[in-house]
């Protein structure tokens, strides 16, 4: 009980935005949830109810066995949040800043001071601790904002976003840095665009969109639905595109999606690398001249693509179309 | 990587008058290390009005005329409660209003809204680092003011009186600031609505002139200026001239006048702040 979230039925409006719309979560203690959904899906506003930074329209919220808003301090005690943006005091030092948040928590002055030094040589912040943050990285702020999260240990995280804005090197170490904190025992909600994040971080993943959760499960089991493997391929002439899609076609578990600009072909696919080397060959047979060919995992916003077409039927081309603020992980 | 899990204590419980004011006291300290960090930006505040008094003292005071105290000396000792006042006035609301906005915008105060921090103690530290920069502004300004040839005549605890009655005007100020500095949603737009309302406030006031010489609808507004009730008030706490007998009520009584603006903009200004800054999490 002590560092489970739970939450019913949630909603959220600003205006005629209804940002989080009737959200169920149970993330058990030691549980790591991702909350995974594109721009303007409601990821944040639900951190933020959960967090006691906003109250909530309708539905109920606990966090570590406290009332999100009953009690809103017990909560705060319990929880460590870094949220999309790192808010750090650009005009203070790492070490002010961390001393400041240990001191706000209740800490003495001693306290919070050691606990500082001691947060920032985890964080490998001891050489710019007495520098002004304004002059840290995007990865050094980040880190010391999640630093700021611990300074409690608490049995609660929720990181909105870690990695938006990482270089691949920080974004690897701030990984390495909250699965050494779920390996303690801290349960935590992250929220993230990446699959490859969810799948790396989160055992349960849940897809939001338009405030709403639609679909649960694990990453494995996400991949799955958006059809496991894909083989994409590029064409060498743009006029050979539609051969292409034909040929795919006779391969793929689903039809072939073309994206013209691109030249690129690619389709689901239920055979590894053995049918990889089927497709060439019958590429080559066919006369179809490639750039470049090869298996991947499927991207978030496919996954998210065969979810939203799971739900309402609607034409590929449209629902691709849609401004899409996924990044490919391929 | 690991976190040590031996984490600290908290020994203050939230909620607790000693943790309140611990609040206040650390963001107050935040607040003037921030200041301290860019001290060009208190510097630069400071650069402007000392420039005016320079200007006023030497290039104008000769050909302004006030009744019952004739000559550039006279006038240069009725400017400078003016020139406090105004000093105070416009560091004040730069400060506060671009400060509130700048945490709002930065994510900040989600950051203090999710700690266990007593409700208020990021405004009101807010504000009471904004006393503590006004008077430093007005330690200079009264150098400023001694070099060009004003003096207190009244005695020190008059001009204690008359201090403490600036500073509250800028406190009160202040908290106007944070109203405005909750309420817009730019630091920038922050920044440029201070002009909306100081420079009526500090302008159609008593400040440089005696609303005596100004169009009636106007001369009623400079006469129950929060402002001018403080500037007369000092003036008379300092005895510079500029006093005169008779004339309207507020300028009969502007200690009285200047004590209960000031306490009435503060009070009604917090609680506004307080409202928008829970509505945040609304
Ligand atoms: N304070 C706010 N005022 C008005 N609309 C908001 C506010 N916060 C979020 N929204 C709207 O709510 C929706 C969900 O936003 P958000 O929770 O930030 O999504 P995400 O974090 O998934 O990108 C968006 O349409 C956004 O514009
Ligand atoms: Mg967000």
């Amino acid at each position: 009980m002590a560092g489970a979230i739970h939450a019913t039925g949630l909603v959220k409006t600003f205006g005629e935005v209804r940002a989080v719309d009737g959200v169920d979560l149970d993330v058990p203690e030691g549980g790591v949830l991702g909350l995974l959904g594109p721009n303007g899906a409601g990821k944040t506003t639900t951190v933020r109810l959960l967090t006691t930074l906003l109250r909530p329209d309708a539905g109920t919220a606990s966090v570590a066995g406290h009332d999100v808003l009953r009690q809103p301090d017990r909560v705060r005690l319990s929880i460590g949040l870094s949220g999309q943006f790192a808010a750090v005091d650009d005009r203070l030092t790492g070490r002010e800043n961390l001393r400041m948040i240990g001191e706000l928590y209740g800490l003495g002055s001693r306290a919070a001071r050691q606990r500082a030094d001691e947060l920032l040589a985890r964080f490998g912040l001891d050489a710019a601790a007495d520098r002004v943050s304004s002059t840290y990285s995007g990865g050094m702020r980040r880190r010391l904002d999640l630093a700021g999260a611990l300074v409690l240990h608490p049995p609660v995280l929720f990181l909105d976003e870690p990695s938006v804005g990482l270089d691949p090197t920080s974004r690897l170490m701030l990984w390495d840095a909250i699965e050494g904190l779920v390996a303690q025992g801290m349960t935590l909600l992250l929220t993230t665009q990446y699959l490859e994040e969810a799948d790396r971080l989160a055992r349960d993943i849940a897809v939001v969109d338009h405030g709403r959760i639609i679909a649960r499960g694990t990453p494995r089991d996400m991949k799955t639905q958006a059809g496991g493997q894909r083989i994409e391929l590029v064409v060498a002439w743009p006029e050979q595109l539609e051969p292409a899609v034909a040929l795919l076609d006779r391969f793929g578990t689903r039809k072939p999606e073309a994206d013209r600009p691109r030249s690129t072909v690619s389709v689901p696919v239920d055979g590894g690398v053995r049918l990889l080397t089927e497709v060439i060959a019958a590429l080559d047979a066919s006369g179809i001249e490639i750039t470049d060919i090869g298996l991947r995992r499927p991207t978030l916003d496919e996954v998210f693509l065969a979810l939203t077409e799971e739900r309402q039927p609607e034409p590929v081309g449209t629902a691709a179309a849609t401004d899409s603020p996924w990044e490919k992980t391929s | 990587m690991t976190v040590p899990a031996a984490a600290p204590v908290p020994t203050l419980k939230p909620g607790s008058a000693a943790k309140a004011l611990r609040d206040v006291l650390v963001i107050t300290r935040r607040n003037l290390t921030r200041t301290i960090r860019i001290p060009e930006v208190i510097v630069l505040a400071l650069v402007q009005p000392v420039v005016f008094v320079l200007l006023f003292a030497y290039i104008f005071a000769g050909s302004f005329s006030l009744p019952g105290a004739e000559g550039a000396s006279a006038y240069r000792e009725y400017m400078m409660p003016g020139f406090f006042a105004q000093t105070i006035a416009f560091a004040t609301a730069s400060n506060s209003s671009v400060s509130m906005a700048n945490d709002v915008h930065s994510g900040m105060t989600d950051r203090f809204r999710s700690l266990p921090m007593a409700r208020g103690a990021l405004l009101t530290g807010r504000t009471l680092a904004d006393m503590v920069q006004n008077s430093v502004v007005m330690v200079v300004m009264v150098l400023c003011a001694l070099m060009v040839g004003w003096r207190i005549h009244h005695g020190v605890l008059r001009a204690a009186a008359a201090f403490a009655l600036l500073l509250l005007m800028g406190y009160a100020l202040s908290w106007v600031g944070v109203v405005i500095g909750l309420t817009v949603r730019a630091p920038e737009a922050a920044a440029s609505s201070n002009f909306l309302w100081l420079f009526p406030l500090t302008f159609l006031s008593n400040a440089f002139v005696a609303p005596s010489t100004l169009p009636t609808v106007l001369r009623w507004a400079a006469e129950w200026n929060p402002l001018s009730a403080t500037v007369q008030a000092v003036r008379e706490l300092f005895g510079n001239p500029g006093v005169v007998d008779g004339g309207p009520w507020p300028t009969q009584h502007p200690v009285l006048v200047s004590l209960t603006w000031s306490i009435v903009i503060a009070v009604t200004a917090r609680a506004l702040a307080g409202r928008r800054y829970r509505a945040a999490g609304a």
